[in-house]
This record gives C-alpha cells, sequence and structure tokens, in this order.
C-alpha cells in the first residue's frame, strides 16, 4: 500500500509539469498578449504616462522575454523580475486587467468554486445511491423505468438552460435573488452565520444545475453494476440458506458494486468543475468560471492561466485521491497494479 | 438386433442394407429457418440483434428524419435565415387551427395584432380571430441560395400572402425561431459528426500503435492520455476556442471549434481500441498472420481491426452527443461559433438572461431538438453497442 501511495505521488508530479507546459502553450496560443494590445490601444490615444506604464509592467512581468524564460518565470524556476516567484512559490502572477495579483482578484472564488464542486459531489452520491440501488432491485419496474427516463433527460438537458429555468422558478416560489451565491447586504462582508445560511439557501440551485448529468451517469453504472452482481452465485446461495433480503444485498452485492463511487470522483471532478464553469457564467456566481470566461477572452494571461491551473490541480488531485481510497478499499487493485508491474 | 449367419455359409453376415441412395449429411441438414441464420454474415447478424432493440430503432428513424432535414434545410424552413420582421419583434408562438368558427378550413393561423404597452414598454401580441391566414403549401416565399449554389424560392409551406406564419414565435430582430432552427440543425449535427470523425482517426491511431507496439510507446500515450483527461474538459475548450485568431471568417471558426471538439475527445476511443487490440493481438488468428509474414499495419488493419469496429462505432455515436453539448455550451458562452453562423447554440445565446424566461420563454425552444437528438443519439448508440456483438 505504501509503495502505491509513494508510486502515485511520483506519478502526480510529471503530470502537473506536463499540465502546465500544455497549459501555459494554450494561453499562450492567440498572437500578440494583454499588454502589447494595451500599448496599440495607447499608442493610438497617445496616453503617454499609462504607455510607460505599460512599458514598465511589460518589462517587469517578463513579457519581453523568451516563451520558454517567461514559461520557467511563471512557473517558478527561473528567477524572473522579482526573483524566484512563481506557481511554486504560490505566487500566481498578476492580472493586468484588473491591476492587481491574481491572488488578491480571485480571492475568495477559488474557496467558492470548491465549496460548489464539493457541495456538488456530495449531492451527487446521496441521490444517485438510493436510486441506483432502487433501480437495480426493481428492475424494469414502472419506478425503474422512471428514474431512468428521469436521469436520461438530465443527461441531455444542456445544464445552462436548466439553470436559468430553476431560478427563475426559485425566484417565484421561494424569493430567492436572483444570481450570486449570497444575499446582496452580505456581498464583501466577513463570514458570519447570517451568510453562511444566505449561502447554503442560494446554494442548492447551481449544485443541482451541476449534479443532474454526473449524477445520471452515476445512477446508470450503479445500477449495472449492481444488477451484475445481484445475479451471481453467492446471492443466489445466500438467499437459498434464507438471509433476510435487506440484510443480503446490504452484506454483501452492495459493497462490491461501490467502486464506482470511489473511483467516479477521478472522472466527477472534471465534469462538475466543467459544469460549474458554465453554470456559474449564467448564475453569475462569484465563482472562477465567469472570471476564467472574460480571463480568456482579454488574454489577461497569468489570470487564466492560474485559473486552468487551479482547476486541473484540484482535478489531479481528487483523482489521486480516488485512486487511493479506492486501492485502500480494493486489494485487487493495488495487487493488480504491482502484477502488471 | 440379432446376428446370425446366412443359410449359404460363405461367412458373410446377414444384415439389411436398403438400397435407397444415402446422404451422408442428412444428419446435419437444417431447416431454411436455421440455415439462413447460421449462414449470415456478421454485419446481418447485427442488423436483426439491432431490430430487436425497439427504441434504438425508433431513435434511429428519427435522427435519419433529422440528417436529412440537413440535406433540405432551406426548402423545410418557412422563411430565410436572415429575414427580418421589424413589424413583429418578440411575437410568441402563433398556434396553428385547423377550425374557424366550427367550418373547416384547412391548416392556418390568426394573425397578430401589435399594440405597445405604454405603461410597462411591453409588446404585447393578441391573435385577431377576424385574419385567418391559411398556410400554404408548396410555394414560392423568402428566396434563398439552395446550398449557397443557385437561386430558388420553393418552400414545404410559407405564410398566406401579406400574413406570418411564427410557429414559434420570432426573437429580437423579428426573425422567425422555427426556421432559424430548422438552418441551426444543419450546423449543430455536423459539428458533431466532423468533430467525432477526428476524434476517431486520432482514437484509432494512437490507441492501435499503443496497443500493438506496447513498450514505452503505450507508456507514452498512457501518459498522453492521463494528462488530457485530468484538465476540466469545458475550460479546456473554452481556452483552445479563445485562441481562435479573431480574423478568421465565421466558416474557418467553425471548423476550428470541430477540430477543437474532436481533438480532446479521442481519448476514451483510444483506451477502448487499445484494450481491444491488447486483447485481440494473442488471438490464434494474429499470431497465423504474422508467422506468415504479414506487415504490422496489415495485421492491424485487415485482422484486428473489423473485429472491433462494430464497437468502436458504437462507441463513437455514444460520444456524438457530449460533442454537440460541447458546442451547444461553448456558442452559448460567445465563445463558439458566432452570427452569421447559426447553430442551436448560437440561437440560445440569446436566451442567456432570466428577462427570456419570464418575458419570451419561445427564445429557449432550440434547447428541444438538442435534447431530442442527444436522447435519441443515447439510445441509438445503446442499441449499437448491444448489436456490435452479435454472436453473445
Amino acid at each position: 500500500m505504501f509503495t502505491y501511495f509513494i508510486h502515485r505521488v511520483l506519478i502526480m508530479i510529471p503530470t502537473l509539469l506536463a499540465i502546465s507546459v500544455l497549459i501555459f502553450i494554450i494561453i499562450q496560443l492567440p498572437p500578440g498578449d494583454y499588454l502589447s494590445n494595451q500599448i496599440l490601444e495607447l499608442k493610438s490615444q497617445g496616453d503617454t504616462a499609462a504607455l510607460a506604464k505599460a512599458e514598465f509592467l511589460r518589462h517587469q512581468y517578463g513579457l519581453d522575454r523568451p516563451l520558454i524564460e517567461q514559461y520557467a518565470i511563471w512557473l517558478g524556476v527561473w528567477s524572473g523580475p522579482n526573483g524566484f516567484s512563481g506557481l511554486l512559490q504560490g505566487d500566481l502572477g498578476y492580472s493586468f486587467e484588473f491591476d492587481l495579483p491574481v491572488t488578491e482578484v480571485v480571492g475568495d472564488r477559488l474557496l467558492l468554486s470548491f465549496i460548489v464542486s464539493f457541495a456538488t459531489i456530495i449531492f451527487t452520491w446521496v441521490v444517485s445511491f438510493p436510486i441506483g440501488v432502487y433501480s437495480a432491485t426493481h428492475q424494469y419496474s414502472i419506478g425503474d423505468h422512471s428514474l431512468t427516463f428521469l436521469g436520461f433527460i438530465g443527461l441531455a438537458t444542456p445544464n445552462f438552460l436548466l439553470a436559468l429555468v430553476l431560478i427563475y422558478f426559485a425566484n417565484i416560489t421561494f424569493g430567492t435573488s436572483i444570481g450570486g451565491l449570497m444575499d446582496p447586504q452580505y456581498l464583501d462582508q466577513p463570514w458570519s452565520w447570517g451568510k453562511f445560511v444566505s449561502v447554503l439557501e442560494h446554494l442548492w440551485i447551481p449544485v443541482i444545475v451541476i449534479g443532474t448529468s454526473g449524477t445520471a451517469g452515476m445512477i446508470r453504472r450503479l445500477r449495472a453494476n449492481l444488477l451484475d452482481e445481484l445475479q451471481k452465485q453467492y446471492v443466489v446461495t445466500g438467499r437459498a440458506k434464507g438471509l433476510p433480503p435487506l440484510r443480503l444485498l446490504i452484506k454483501y452485492p452492495l459493497r462490491v458494486s461501490l467502486n464506482p463511487f470511489i473511483s467516479d470522483i477521478g472522472n466527477l471532478l472534471p465534469q462538475v468543475i466543467s459544469g460549474a464553469a458554465i453554470v456559474s457564467v449564467v448564475l453569475s456566481l462569484p465563482t472562477t468560471g465567469p472570471m476564467l470566461v472574460h480571463a480568456l477572452q482579454s488574454q489577461d494571461q497569468y489570470l487564466a492561466g492560474s485559473f486552468l491551473m487551479f482547476l486541473s490541480f484540484l482535478t489531479v488531485i481528487g483523482m489521486f485521491l480516488s485512486d487511493v481510497a479506492l486501492a485502500g478499499l480494493d486489494p485487487r487493485i493495488r495487487l493488480g497494479e504491482q502484477a502488471v508491474r | 438386433m440379432t446376428l446370425r449367419t446366412t443359410s449359404g455359409g460363405d461367412g458373410k453376415l446377414d444384415h439389411y442394407v436398403s438400397g435407397e441412395p444415402f446422404d451422408p449429411y442428412s444428419v446435419e441438414s437444417m431447416t431454411s429457418e436455421q440455415e439462413r441464420y447460421y449462414m449470415a454474415s456478421q454485419w446481418q447478424m447485427m442488423w436483426w440483434k439491432f431490430c430487436r432493440h425497439r427504441l434504438a430503432v425508433i431513435s434511429g428513424a428519427i435522427l435519419a428524419v433529422f440528417y436529412f432535414s440537413i440535406l433540405i434545410s432551406e426548402f423545410l424552413a418557412p422563411y430565410h435565415l436572415h429575414s427580418r420582421d421589424a413589424q413583429h419583434i418578440f411575437a410568441p408562438p402563433q398556434s396553428l387551427h385547423l377550425f374557424h368558427k366550427g367550418e373547416f378550413v384547412g391548416p392556418f393561423v390568426y394573425g397578430l395584432d401589435y399594440r405597445l404597452n405604454m405603461e410597462n414598454l411591453k409588446r404585447e401580441y393578441t391573435p385577431n380571430p377576424d385574419k385567418v391566414q391559411p398556410i400554404r403549401f408548396f410555394c414560392s416565399g423568402d428566396s434563398y441560395k439552395f446550398w449557397g449554389l443557385f437561386e430558388a424560392s420553393a418552400h414545404l409551406f410559407c405564410p398566406a400572402e401579406g400574413g406570418t406564419l411564427y410557429l414559434l414565435g420570432t426573437d429580437r430582430l423579428g426573425r422567425d425561431m422555427l426556421s432559424r432552427i430548422v438552418y441551426g440543425t444543419r450546423i449543430s449535427l455536423t459539428v458533431g459528426l466532423i468533430g467525432i470523425s477526428i476524434s476517431f482517426l486520432l482514437g484509432l491511431f494512437f490507441g492501435g500503435v499503443s496497443g500493438y507496439f506496447g513498450g514505452w510507446w503505450d507508456t507514452l500515450t498512457q501518459r498522453l492520455i492521463e494528462i488530457i483527461r485530468s484538465f476540466p474538459e469545458l475550460p479546456l475548450w473554452m481556452a483552445l476556442s479563445a485562441a481562435l485568431p479573431v480574423t478568421w471568417s465565421p466558416t474557418l471558426i467553425y471548423f476550428g471549434i470541430t477540430v477543437i471538439l474532436g481533438l480532446i475527445d479521442w481519448t476514451g476511443l483510444a483506451r477502448a481500441v487499445r484494450g481491444k487490440i491488447l486483447s485481440l493481438r494473442e488471438e490464434d488468428f494474429a499470431t497465423a498472420a504474422q508467422l506468415m509474414g504479414a506487415s504490422s499495419s496489415r495485421i492491424i488493419g485487415r485482422h484486428l481491426m473489423p473485429s472491433f469496429m462494430s464497437h468502436l462505432i458504437a462507441s463513437a455515436t455514444l460520444s456524438i452527443p457530449s460533442m454537440i453539448l460541447g458546442e451547444t455550451a461553448l456558442s452559448f458562452l460567445g465563445l463558439g461559433l458566432r452570427p452569421p453562423i447559426t447553430s442551436w447554440g448560437v440561437l440560445l445565446n440569446e436566451a442567456q438572461n432570466i428577462n427570456v424566461v419570464a418575458l419570451y420563454p419561445w427564445l429557449m425552444l432550440p434547447v428541444v431538438p438538442v435534447i431530442i437528438v442527444v436522447l435519441t443519439l443515447n439510445f441509438f448508440g445503446d442499441g449499437l453497442r448491444d448489436a456490435a456483438d452479435p454472436y453473445r
């Protein structure tokens, strides 16, 4: 187990490195950068003071250096204008558009993104578990069919639209304020009980909306797995020996078919984060999504890059955790891994 | 049966021999029904098996209608994609009637009366029961360039002379939603097809190489796949499509987007191919081909690939929906296709704020075909997947 753990940690390092390279390439793909675009604009206006500042910033952040050097500075393995200060040192860079360090612009957003994703995963589990078990044990019943159909609808509806409709009805029936993750009076306030409750009141819409497609997928997988298990000999034996049905279900087949719940965190996370990005644009949630879209459009490269890096980091960590948890739970996996090697 | 010697005493056993001609294969003979089944080719078996999946067959039919419609979008849509009607901005859907005052008129709509509510500046349309506007069929209406090649003006149905026909309402420029949805089908459905072709080729190549050659090729590809998979899909799509140059024409952007969708999606297919090849390459027929001196590409292409092609097609079908949804999401955010290219996502872009839900809910209608197509593709793909292994 320990060797597996170490092995898994070691694999994460090159993965993250490769991801950072890819992200850097992607945010560098559009011609020019935020500042050079800015400089062109300022030149046409003849604003010399601002021009000087932009030129200064360009030099300050090393945008006039070769790309490889820029990457190394961003990563923090090359001495930039501020010495070694990059992702590795926890410095996310500087947002040109907001004229602030990325860390300050981002502020609560990363935390809220994390909260939304986490809540969504919990939601997915809580909802899909009983439904999946019900569908499998009552195969082809009316309940099974209608739940499966609902799941398919959840899979097929673009969730941004679902978000719009839900928030509209939430506003009409519950009077929840439209958009945002809390009531307006709590914005920029320190965390308090009232703020916490307000966040909870708003959280359910994005969580449901983002969670639907993941939940649908999870239900289908759990149902299929459990159906496979239910037909096996040991279940028949148990039943023949007179085990009560519920006890039989919980004691054996359910445990075996639980694997997707753990292993799917890895698959679920990218999905949740993707969903969150677009849903939060629609709902104007103060999470990373809307700002990422904006930063991408305006080529605010460090802001966009750091966001992407953060989201990918979250995913990689999630996959790591799910792999480790799975290996801990299921000896077949860690032994299988060693057998291959 | 008892044995006894013949009275002749020449040592021959006395036994019955039938004079009838004997068919040595008579035991193995089959009814024509069985024969048809056993002699059927693999593809035929798949077809039979597929036909047994009722839902998949229905879905396939619906999909066929949708895909056929993109060939003749111009003819099916009552209006041109860009024709505006300044008199009918944000007009609600007109409902179709058959009877006027108890009399059969055939399909018609009531004309709309327009009034600007001065209190809240809302446009109010009311159907006027005096204006009966029968729909014309196979008529000439807005002229268009069929496939961008030649001028034509024939439509399947169009509004009455001087009348309107907005079965699904109009948008903020007074453009007919139904026509726009019909035109949007062309883009939305082909995005999925082109995207999947790209990802299919990539998946086939990477999966094939990594499964067949193994070794460090395999390790490299597996790492690459792992890295791509650990990216959240949508932000990556967003980043890439934001990287498309602003100067590109809408058509180029369209191809750019499809390529982006395909570039990221191939990992699942590659894994499936790799898994299949890993197991098939140990089979006797693969070894036999190898011993006879067939080249690697011939073994992969001629011997291994046909065995899992059907599986691949099925799983490819299952990943078209995610592409269609992806395009819809991107265009909705304004990062994907842009007007004048019209896809369902571009249409939904107009339904981006909450006012639409409250005031003009019909602007959300493009989501209906999205849901239908995604659902039917899912069922169709499920059917294909079940049929892919007909011998089970």
